[in-house]
């Protein structure tokens, strides 16, 4: 028990200064491609962070989205702002290098010492707060989900998932209205053809899987979206296209189908229960497994139309 | 210390660093990466102290808002992103004009 212990301790401690030096070297570095590289390790580490936490409905977004998505949309931007900046290197202006290094040592003091004040403030909380997982657990049964997680998101605090819906519409026709910009076209090789093919039919079954497993177990719609949205990343990359005619009215309908459903079973329950988003304990379970699978296809589309970054079979020119 | 304070503590440790970048670094995609490191230090602070439970199962409340704010930043990113190669290819430098620039 005592070696186990310890054992566990040198894990946490190399995976917290691994964090911290990997996000150092991440922001420190000079070459942007070394920087964007770092920072998707970063983002494996993270998940790893999460399992020691006790937290793997994190730690299957985190290894998705943080990792994944971000990591694909990171390096595609590094190299559409090479082919903007047509040098190739990215000048830096030579500064005054007096005020430069002043402002440093003073951004660097100041927030050594919140950082500082921070550690003291949580090393000065108490050591055990249940928080409301009492809660959680004494009314999970009629949240019609076995999953605490799950029955937090789509359940207790619907809200904040129909808003968060909405967030990411938000961004997709901010992202949609900037048009103009130069997309990165590389020919796939034929390994990435052959893997494309061979992935996106098992990244689809995995995200069926976690849907429906996360009524129960680690999972949920928002990890089976963000591996939805990988396989469509792959796909991208792969060369493939939206057939034209279900660029139009079908993507669009897909896209918004995860907040017209909320909104809509939202209404229901506003006129039956008086409540906006109270699910009576008989349905939770079938409208949570609704929402969930509508809101995976709508998070699968539209992070995979974040990376596309202009609406398909808009007029790409340079 | 336990577990959760560690972390909590590495939490912290990101966020200033994250922090740091923002500020002193000039490059826009320099800056993007510092604040999804913030995002990643405020998100290790919230979980690792819904741990503090003393056998039972970690807070879920945090642990939801967490995943929903996963979500968030990765969408805040791509449209950080696309904002800053809409500003290189109008300015050709992915960088904001400082003080006494035009």
């Amino acid at each position: 028990m005592e070696a186990l212990g310890l054992l566990q301790w040198c894990l946490d401690g190399l995976l917290g200064l691994g964090l911290l030096w990997l996000a150092w070297r991440a922001l420190a570095c000079s070459d942007l491609f070394k920087a964007v590289v770092l920072f998707i390790a970063f983002g494996l580490l993270m998940a790893l962070a999460w399992v020691r936490l006790e937290a793997p409905d994190i730690a299957l977004a985190e290894a998705a989205i943080g990792a994944g998505l971000t990591g694909a949309l990171l390096l595609s931007a590094l190299a559409r702002l090479r082919a903007i900046q047509a040098n190739g290197t990215i000048v830096i202006p030579a500064q005054q290098a007096a005020k430069v290094q002043l402002s440093r040592w003073l951004a660097g003091t100041i927030l050594l010492s919140a950082a500082i004040g921070l550690g003291y403030a949580i090393t000065s909380l108490p050591p055990e707060a249940a928080g409301l997982s009492a809660e959680v657990t004494a009314n999970l049964a009629a949240s019609g989900v076995g999953n605490p997680v799950t029955a937090v998101l789509l359940n207790f605090r619907a809200y904040d998932t129909l808003l968060e819906m909405a967030v990411l519409l938000l961004a997709l026709l901010a992202v949609w209205s900037l048009d103009g910009l130069p997309t990165a076209e590389a020919a796939a090789g034929p390994v990435l053809d052959t893997l494309a093919r061979l992935l996106t039919p098992v990244l689809i079954l995995v995200a069926a899987y976690l849907l429906w497993v996360g009524a129960d177990a680690p999972g949920g719609a928002f990890q089976a979206g963000s591996v939805l949205g990988a396989a469509g990343v792959l796909l991208l990359l792969a060369g493939w296209r939206l057939q034209p005619s279900l660029a139009q009215l079908p993507l669009r309908l897909a896209l918004v189908a995860g907040s017209g459903t909320f909104v809509v079973i939202a209404l229901l329950t506003l006129l039956s229960t008086g409540r906006l988003l109270a699910f009576p304990p008989a349905q939770a379970g079938t409208l949570i497994l609704i929402l969930e699978a509508v809101a995976t296809v709508s998070i699968g589309v539209t992070l995979a139309a974040l990376f596309l970054a202009a609406p398909p079979g808009h007029k790409e020119k340079l | 210390m336990s577990t959760a304070f560690f972390y909590a503590l590495v939490g912290v440790g990101l966020f200033c660093l994250g922090l740091y970048t923002l500020i002193v670094q000039a490059h826009l995609l320099r800056k993007i990466l510092a604040f999804n490191v913030m995002g990643s230090g405020v998100f290790l602070v919230l979980v690792a102290l819904a741990k503090r439970t003393e056998d039972a199962l970690p807070d879920p409340v945090p642990h939801a808002m967490v995943i929903t704010g996963i979500v968030v930043a990765v969408s805040a990113t791509a449209l950080a992103l696309t904002l800053m190669l809409k500003l290189a290819k109008e300015t050709g430098k992915a960088e904001l004009a400082g003080e006494g620039e035009e």
